[in-house]
């Protein structure tokens, strides 16, 4: 028993989470003795005890589960285990529950673990669907329906779509340039580990009186809120923390472990999108664990930094929040993008059109991204003048996105398209993302965002970029990617049956909502003035066949895994580098480091090849070499 | 974007790839008639709510601008999708082939930067006359003033009319005259929105906040709380009547007298007592925002975020129902969560408003 106790795994984290809480109150005992304040005379004053908690038992548990041995070991001097890569590869299902430092494994954990999260915010979102149904209360009160939007946003944005997006990148990443691991695969394994307590935590919430001022957390709403507020205040560090480290570990991985002859201009857009992405996370991230500090340091201990009554500063908290949170939204589409190019190139079999363009308007929309951030406070009440160079800036990203389009559009044109399921939810992103596109430009417009903003039409608007582009392009990579994942093909009967349900219901269930917001229907409400009681049932039915549509994608996905028909090694018939391996791809990737000798979207050239495995002959490169892209 | 890329086929094999130039105009003007079609449906849909101030016209027709050029690009890429799907979906025997290795085409990239570049800068510069159009001042320089103050849950209105001030429950405008609100919070966030004047923004607190608008027809119409303030935002509304001048003059000077009374300190004999509950009830409705949250049967209000004031306060004494208002987390009722009702009420209300509410309620929960 001893021995287990020592030895990283679960039995030691649970110990070390006991230590954690005893740590947590004997630090807060300790501070407060000092202070000369009383012990606890009103049970209120057990929310510092548990606001240490948050913070503290968290990195207890890591520390229990082994995240932490091996520099802890190289730190204090003692013999660290031999690199021998003996954490590599999983040895049975039970592998996926300890910290691995195969990216291959993490890109499950990660994708996997997103996808429970999808299940868990998807049920939310049905819960408040349920209760606005029809106006007046019918399942919930405020209290809890305001908790159930603030937690669905949160973790669909923090839990599912910015890490399913690392997950799926996190697996093919490194096999698309060549590479036997991540960077960092130690880093690696503590960023997925970081995912779970925070989405425990925001759950966890619910427990606590609800965290309930919304996704955005407003100061100086959420200053006031009940102590529910800190579940999300210092989740979101957690969160943002794995999304920062493993944001690092990309960009190093992209700048440092390309297979020879894997010029910039020679990657695959995925890699280009994820590359442009990390750029985002590293730079945009720390804004927002500043604004929840803030927060948090305004709660607990009275910094004062948003109490209007000492001049504190109400709307500054709006401007950092949304200077990272503004490039939040291209870190959650991006790596979509990257996930379209890659799947419509091998299905169309057409090289990408205006492969160059594609890569620039990638980085144009990383700088851009950084300049729209104030047109979610046009009616904030902050100076007039900032709305217009914001509203031109916004119409302006609209730009390299148009860019990305049309080209996808011309890569259509003259290919031989094979519509099965990772090409129709391509297309459904590529018409749905579109619409998402034109409201946001129409929301651009600052006379027609006053009348808007806070209204359902920015719910329209939200869901068509974040449902009908990211989750489509993440569906896509899943039917995409499956089969090299997991050794094994989906059936393709069931996943058009998923398409097609959940295209037609995420359009019943979404498009409405543009009218009753420009009718003038609130957003997060849970009552609404009876003229829209016709629209809202109409909205609820469909989102609940929404809902269903998703258990054929659940039940494709759980019988392929367990009995699909095996895959081959390519069965796309792609270039890519990571389609050259088995499926799924041996422990260190390649058994040979391979030479790319070519661009990775050379369908319909003769012979052309995009990598080759062991050394190029100077002989060959040219013959298999294709000429400059035209016009890229 | 539909013309023919002009580099050879070097698959050779297909016939299949290239588009006749009958065929492209075909699909052009198929393309043509679903754009006319869905702008014409587009503008047919009875998007907004009624207008009711020159505020409005502006923004509803910059929207129907917007979806005259929205609905054509739509189309363009629908019909770019739909046909790509119809003639060059993979037929059986082509599982092996390839499409034509077009890497690009700089001029078709140039026109589809440019073009849209343009067709967005024109919008903004448009956007920017109207947004100077909505906020400008009125050309006759008159111009009433409203200080609109949002607190957890409900709005005041305080109106500098003749020599005093006075507040009302409710929104009273006369048509046809621009009024400036001077917007204010006392806790949190809140958005001062009439849908049917289009206009709104934040109350925020610490700094005061400001749009104008013009009414342009009489009725009454739906204020709205628009940014997340708690609990009870669902119930934050309230209602804004557009009066003729004469009617709206006659409101204020029956305001005046109103609250000329209260200040004054109570009337004689035994009509004190009624305009001490009248006093109650204009602060339960009015700046005490309570008849948001809570249901009471003698104000109207219907509210259930909180209790059932006419159940729960029968058996209490003033005593509970003052210390109730003043620190609402000494009791919390079974059922109700806590921290919800604002603990402020002893700073943002009088004291002798606080009496008058108290005597109020207790008064008429016997």
């Amino acid at each position: 028993m001893l021995a287990r106790i020592r030895h990283p795994g679960w039995i030691r984290a649970t110990v070390w989470i006991v230590i954690g809480i005893g740590f947590s109150i004997a630090l807060d005992v300790g501070i407060r003795a000092i202070y000369g304040h009383d012990r606890f005379t009103h049970f209120y004053e057990a929310d510092a005890v548990l606001q240490v908690c948050l913070i503290a038992v968290p990195l207890f548990f890591l520390a229990g589960l082994g995240c932490f041995d091996y520099w802890a070991y190289w730190a204090s001097g003692r013999k660290t285990r031999p690199e021998d890569h003996s954490g590599h590869g999983a040895k049975s299902w039970k592998s996926y529950f300890y910290p691995n430092t195969d990216h291959k494994v993490i890109g499950i954990q990660y994708t996997v673990h997103s996808f429970v999260f999808l299940f868990i915010g998807g049920l939310i979102a049905m819960l408040m669907r349920a209760e606005l149904a029809a106006p007046g209360r019918q399942f919930v009160d405020a209290n809890t329906f305001n908790g159930l939007f603030s937690v669905h946003a949160s973790l669909l944005i923090f839990l599912f779509i910015i890490p399913v997006f690392a997950g799926l990148a996190n697996y093919v990443l490194p096999l698309m340039i060549g590479a036997p691991d991540m960077a960092f695969p130690r880093l690696n394994a503590l960023s997925f580990w970081l995912l779970p307590i925070a989405g425990v935590m925001m759950l966890m919430s619910f427990f606590w009186g609800s965290f309930a001022s919304g996704w955005t957390a407003y100061a100086p709403l959420s200053v006031t809120a009940p102590i529910g507020q800190v579940f999300f205040t210092i989740a979101v560090q957690f969160a943002g923390a794995s999304s920062i480290a493993t944001a690092l570990n990309f960009l190093v991985t992209i700048i440092t472990m390309r297979a020879p002859g894997m010029s910039f201009f020679r990657m695959p857009l995925l890699v280009w999108a994820n590359f442009s992405t990390s750029l985002l996370v590293v730079i945009a991230t720390p804004f927002i664990a500043a604004s929840q500090f803030f927060v948090l340091l305004d709660r607990a201990v009275g910094f004062n930094f948003f109490n209007y009554n000492l001049n504190g500063d109400v709307l500054m908290y709006q401007h950092v929040f949304w200077f990272y949170s503004h490039p939040a939204v291209y870190i959650m589409m991006l790596p979509g993008f990257g996930i379209v190019s890659e799947v419509l190139a091998v299905k169309s079999r057409k090289p990408i059109f205006g492969y160059r363009m594609m890569a620039f308007s990638l980085l144009a929309i990383v700088v851009l991204g950084f300049t729209v951030w104030a047109h979610h406070m046009f009616v904030s009440g902050m100076a007039p003048w900032i709305r217009i160079p914001m509203m031109v800036t916004t119409a302006i990203i609209a730009v390299p996105t148009g860019i990305k389009i049309f080209s996808w559009l011309a890569t259509l044109w003259r290919g031989v398209l094979h519509l099965d399921t990772p090409m129709l939810f391509v297309l459904g992103f590529l018409t749905m993302f579109t619409l998402g596109g034109i409201s946001g430009v129409m929301l651009a417009m600052v006379p027609l965002d006053i009348h808007v903003s806070d209204t359902y039409f920015i719910v329209a608007h939200i869901h068509y970029v974040l449902f009908g582009g990211s989750l489509f392009t993440i569906f896509a990579g899943v039917y995409y990617w499956f089969p090299k994942m997991t050794g094994r093909m989906l059936d393709e009967r069931m996943g058009k049956w998923h398409f097609w349900l959940t295209f037609i219901f995420f359009n019943i269930t979404f498009a409405p909502m543009h009218l009753i917001g420009v009718q003038g229907m609130p957003r997060r409400v849970s009552d609404y003035a009876d003229k829209f009681a016709t629209w809202n049932m109409i909205i609820s039915l469909a989102s609940f066949a929404l809902g269903l549509s998703m258990l054929i994608f659940v039940y494709n996905v759980i019988t392929s895994w367990r009995a699909g028909p095996k895959a081959s090694s390519n069965p796309w018939h792609a270039l890519t580098l990571e389609w050259q391996v088995s499926s799924p791809p041996p422990v260190f990737n390649f058994d040979t480091i391979p030479t790319v000798v070519g661009g990775p979207y050379e369908y319909g050239v003769p012979g052309a090849v995009h990598g080759i495995f062991g050394p190029a002959k100077p002989a060959e490169v040219p013959a298999v070499a294709p000429t400059t892209p035209a016009g890229g | 974007m539909e013309q023919d890329p002009k580099e050879p086929d070097t698959t050779g094999a297909r016939e299949r790839g290239n588009v006749t130039r009958g065929t492209l105009v075909r699909i052009i003007i198929i393309a043509g008639v679903a754009a006319v079609l869905g702008v014409v449906l587009a503008l047919s849909i009875n998007w907004f709510p009624v207008a009711a101030s020159k505020q409005a016209g502006p923004i509803d027709t910059l929207w129907d601008v917007l979806l005259i050029f929205s609905v054509p690009i739509f189309v363009i890429v629908c019909t770019v999708v739909i046909t790509s799907v119809v003639k060059f979906r993979m037929r059986p025997g082509e599982e092996d082939l390839d499409g034509p290795p077009i890497h690009g085409n700089t001029k078709l990239e140039v026109i589809w930067t440019t073009i849209p570049a343009l067709l967005l800068l024109g919008l903004c510069t448009y956007s920017y006359l109207v947004l100077h159009d909505i906020e400008k001042a009125p050309a006759s320089g008159r111009e009433m003033r409203v200080a609109v103050t949002g607190q957890q849950f409900n709005w005041t209105f305080k109106y500098e009319l003749g020599k005093r001030s006075f507040t009302s429950a409710q929104l009273y405008l006369p048509i046809h005259e621009s009024v400036k609100f001077d917007i204010r919070s006392v806790d949190v966030l809140h958005d001062f929105w009439v849908p049917a004047f289009r206009m709104k923004i934040d109350a925020v607190p610490g700094i005061v906040t400001h749009y104008r608008v013009t009414p342009t027809r009489l009725g009454s119409y739906p204020v709205v709380c628009a940014e997340l303030c708690g609990l009870g935002h669902a119930f934050m509304r309230n209602t804004a009547h557009v009066y003729p001048p004469d009617k709206f003059n006659a409101w204020v000077r029956k305001m005046q007298i109103a609250q000329g009374v209260i200040s004054g300190g109570g009337g004689a004999g035994g009509g004190g007592g009624g305009n001490a509950l009248a006093a109650g009830r204009a602060v339960f409705t009015g700046p005490g925002g309570c008849s948001a949250c809570h249901t009471l049967a003698d104000a109207k209000a219907t509210g259930t975020v909180g209790p059932d004031l006419d159940k729960f306060l029968k058996p209490r004494n003033k005593a509970f129902i003052k210390t109730s208002i003043v620190d609402p987390n000494a009791y919390v009722e079974k059922g109700f969560p806590a921290n919800t009702m604002p603990s402020n009420f002893g700073s943002t209300l009088s004291q002798s408003q606080i009496d008058a509410v108290v005597n109020y309620l207790y008064q008429v929960t016997r």
